[in-house]
């Protein structure tokens, strides 16, 4: 295991300008020793992708609580198999009912947690994935 | 209690049980500590000692008297019970249509609008950024049409309608009146509330578009233009629900939105109103959270601070102006995704509050907000308990029934003087406008809530379902699916009002706008005209962008 920080970008992508769990999940992960690069509001996916790759992250964690999920989740997993991105993993939070988890999932979405997720079982979830590979 | 003789000797009584109960703690240590978010200590019991300062006619007074602590009507619920009013909109206008006519059918008094995200940060369907949010969190208008659409058969001279819009208010405004100026309904006669409260948006709602200077023009145009053509409107709804839902106490959301009411009275006033003219329209929006008596004490508070405010810091002469009216919701953020039935149960007794504190109108949330929009069934329940809040229960039988109460006294004194020492601070720093550009108040909430969250996780804090008493089911009977071909539909019949609109006449309207935007001129007679002209609000907020320029967010952690 390598003493460097995990990366992470805490992202809200459409238009909801819900940003509180955002915001709680990121300050979690810094207190657990995470670097962590928040995007602030309304982020495309193309936006999340290319700040991903700049900022040479690990994980991407995507916020969404507007109903939006299927069309722009789903979209940000292709656009990094494109673009050579697809050791980044990508877990997604917010208001998104179970059918739709399965189906985020079979499109490459690594983990979604609901309302009522603790910060500690992410930043639990990211370590246990990532401990283990370079 | 004033007489001194009883005071000292209740004084000595006290200090006697509070001997006793030293060994009632030894023998049944207390669970936890009882401390309220805003950092009061809960005590054992509150007596006559705690109220004994509490001057009757100064602080609290009649109902419907100065300071208005009690309420601000003399018998409140006696005469007319509170609006029952629901936040809907999703889908298209025609969908949504069909739910405030199922909710008027079923005893509902008022409607409130839910609008899309595209519609609220002013983008048509078609553009990228509206890309799987069209008709999701509320119905999608883009143009006059729509808005016909979604008030066809609605009699607009008796409904109040409240529209949760804020950055394009003046625009959604201007297509009610011109829907009404349609179906032979005069300004005048037209009820309702347009939320156009852009602070709160920078600091917890996030759907601003232009930066705070540019935006409190606008709000003042509006408020401007309401008080001369509609008497009967509320031109501002000054929120602290999202305020509370980003994660802020019960005493920061009380100071966050009365330091932002502070910002547009000035503002107002400084752009050459008399506060009387436009005051007693001004109405507030707060959260019915979990803790039932400080958010009691809360409402108390706010109608006593905002009175002294208007009357000592503003110069205002009418009591109209005075008096503080009140749009409740309870806090969605308490909703939990487990064992979603567990919210009917919050619910109630958040609304429960609301009523006991003296609410103008209520809207109750469904169990299953947590996990999507709410069907039908589920926004019947939540209208029930409010009914049965009303009809059953007896609590609206008598005005503030909890006023005198030792401890709400206690705390609602306690919440005002917390309440006012922000405000203070605020000021200090120049206003909630200037706060909010220093990011002072993003950083207020943004620690209450991680502080929040770590109790909850820490347990304690017990969120029933999540962190005790998790063995009950999860599963919601069915959710609401908003249907994905909304979208395209949606986006074919703004192909079509853009064909087959008057060219010219839209051509000059908007180039009207432009000029007036880059003058200091009120911008609603234009807006209005433009809105007559079918223009989208994507291009009426397109113009805005390009004179006002658009704000970039404080993206601190």
């Amino acid at each position: 295991m390598s003493a460097e920080p995990i990366r992470v970008l805490i992202g809200k992508v459409g238009l909801d300008g819900h940003d509180r769990g955002a915001r709680v999940v990121a300050q979690a992960l810094r207190d657990a020793g995470m670097e962590v690069i928040y995007t602030g509001l309304r982020q495309t996916p193309e936006q999340i992708v290319e700040t991903a790759l700049q900022e040479d992250v690990r994980v991407i964690g995507l916020s969404i609580l507007s109903g939006a999920h299927m069309q722009l989740l789903p979209p940000v997993v292709e656009m990094l198999r494109r673009q050579e991105g697809d050791d980044i993993m990508v877990i997604a939070g917010g208001i998104i009912p179970r059918e739709d988890i399965i189906y985020l999932k079979e499109s490459g979405v690594t983990e979604i947690f609901t309302p009522g997720a603790k910060t500690t079982d992410i930043v639990e979830f990211i370590k246990s994935r990532l401990i283990d590979t370079p | 209690m004033t007489d001194p003789d009883k005071v000292q000797a209740l004084r000595g009584e006290r200090k006697s049980w509070e001997e006793s109960l030293e060994t009632a703690a030894v023998n049944n240590p207390e669970r936890k500590k009882f401390v309220l978010d805003s950092g009061l200590q809960v005590k054992t019991a509150y007596d006559p000692l705690d109220t004994a300062g509490l001057d009757y006619p100064d602080a609290l007074n009649w109902p419907g008297q100065y300071p208005f602590t009690r309420g601000i009507q003399a018998n409140m619920y006696r005469g007319r019970l509170w609006t029952m009013r629901q936040y809907a909109g999703f889908g298209s206008a025609g969908e949504t249509n069909a739910r405030f006519r199922y909710l008027l059918d079923q005893g509902q008094t008022g409607l409130s609008t839910a609008f899309d995200l595209p519609t609220q940060v002013g983008f048509d369907s078609d553009h990228p950024l509206a890309r799987g949010e069209v008709g999701k969190v509320g119905v999608a208008i883009d143009s006059l049409v729509d808005m016909e659409i979604l008030l066809e058969g609605i009699p607009l001279d008796r409904v109040s309608t409240s529209m949760t819009i804020n950055s394009p208010a003046a625009i959604l405004l201007a297509m009610y009146m011109v829907v009404a100026e349609k179906q032979g309904i005069p300004p005048e006669a037209l009820k309702g509330t347009i939320q156009n409260d852009i602070l709160k948006e920078y600091v917890a709602r996030g759907t601003y578009i232009f930066p705070p200077r540019e935006s409190m023009r606008l709000v003042v145009d509006i408020m401007a233009y309401a008080a001369k053509k509609l008497p009967n409107w509320n031109p501002i709804s000054i929120s602290g629900y999202h305020i509370r839902e980003a994660g802020s106490t019960a005493v920061q959301e009380l100071a966050f939105t009365l330091s932002n009411a502070i910002s547009y009275m000035q503002a107002a006033i400084d752009a050459g109103l008399d506060v009387d003219s436009f005051a007693p329209r001004i109405s507030f929006f707060f959260n019915a959270h979990l803790n039932f008596f400080e958010e009691i004490a809360k409402y108390r508070a706010a109608r006593r601070i905002w009175s002294r405010l208007m009357k000592e810091r503003f110069g205002a002469k009418n009591e109209r102006s005075m008096m503080l009216r009140f749009h409740t919701q309870t806090a969605g953020s308490t909703l939990t995704a487990q064992q979603p039935d567990v919210n009917v149960i919050r619910v109630a007794y958040q609304a429960l509050s609301a009523v006991l504190g003296g609410t103008q109108s209520l809207h109750t949330n469904s169990r299953d907000e947590a996990l999507a929009l709410p069907t039908e069934h589920s926004v019947l329940l939540a209208l029930r308990t409010q009914q049965v809040i009303a009809h059953e229960t007896g609590v609206a039988d008598t005005v503030d029934p909890l006023g005198g109460s030792y401890f709400i006294e206690s705390l609602t004194d306690h919440i005002e003087a917390e309440t006012m020492r922000y405000i203070e601070q605020i000021d200090n720093l120049g206003g909630s406008v200037a706060a909010i550009e220093k990011g002072f108040i993003q950083q207020e909430i943004q620690t209450s809530a991680y502080r929040y969250q770590k109790e909850v996780e820490a347990e304690e804090r017990i969120v029933v379902g999540v962190n005790k008493y998790t063995g009950g089911s999860d599963q919601a009977a069915d959710l609401l699916r908003v249907d994905p071909a909304v979208s395209q539909r949606q986006v074919e019949r703004l192909k079509e009002v853009r064909l087959n609109r008057n060219q010219a006449k839209l051509a000059e309207s908007l180039q009207e706008l432009r000029r007036a935007a880059q003058t200091s001129e009120n911008l609603m007679p234009s807006i209005v005209e433009a809105v007559r002209a079918y223009a989208t609000v994507g291009e009426i907020c397109g113009i805005l962008r390009e004179v006002f320029g658009e704000y970039q967010q404080n993206i601190n952690i």
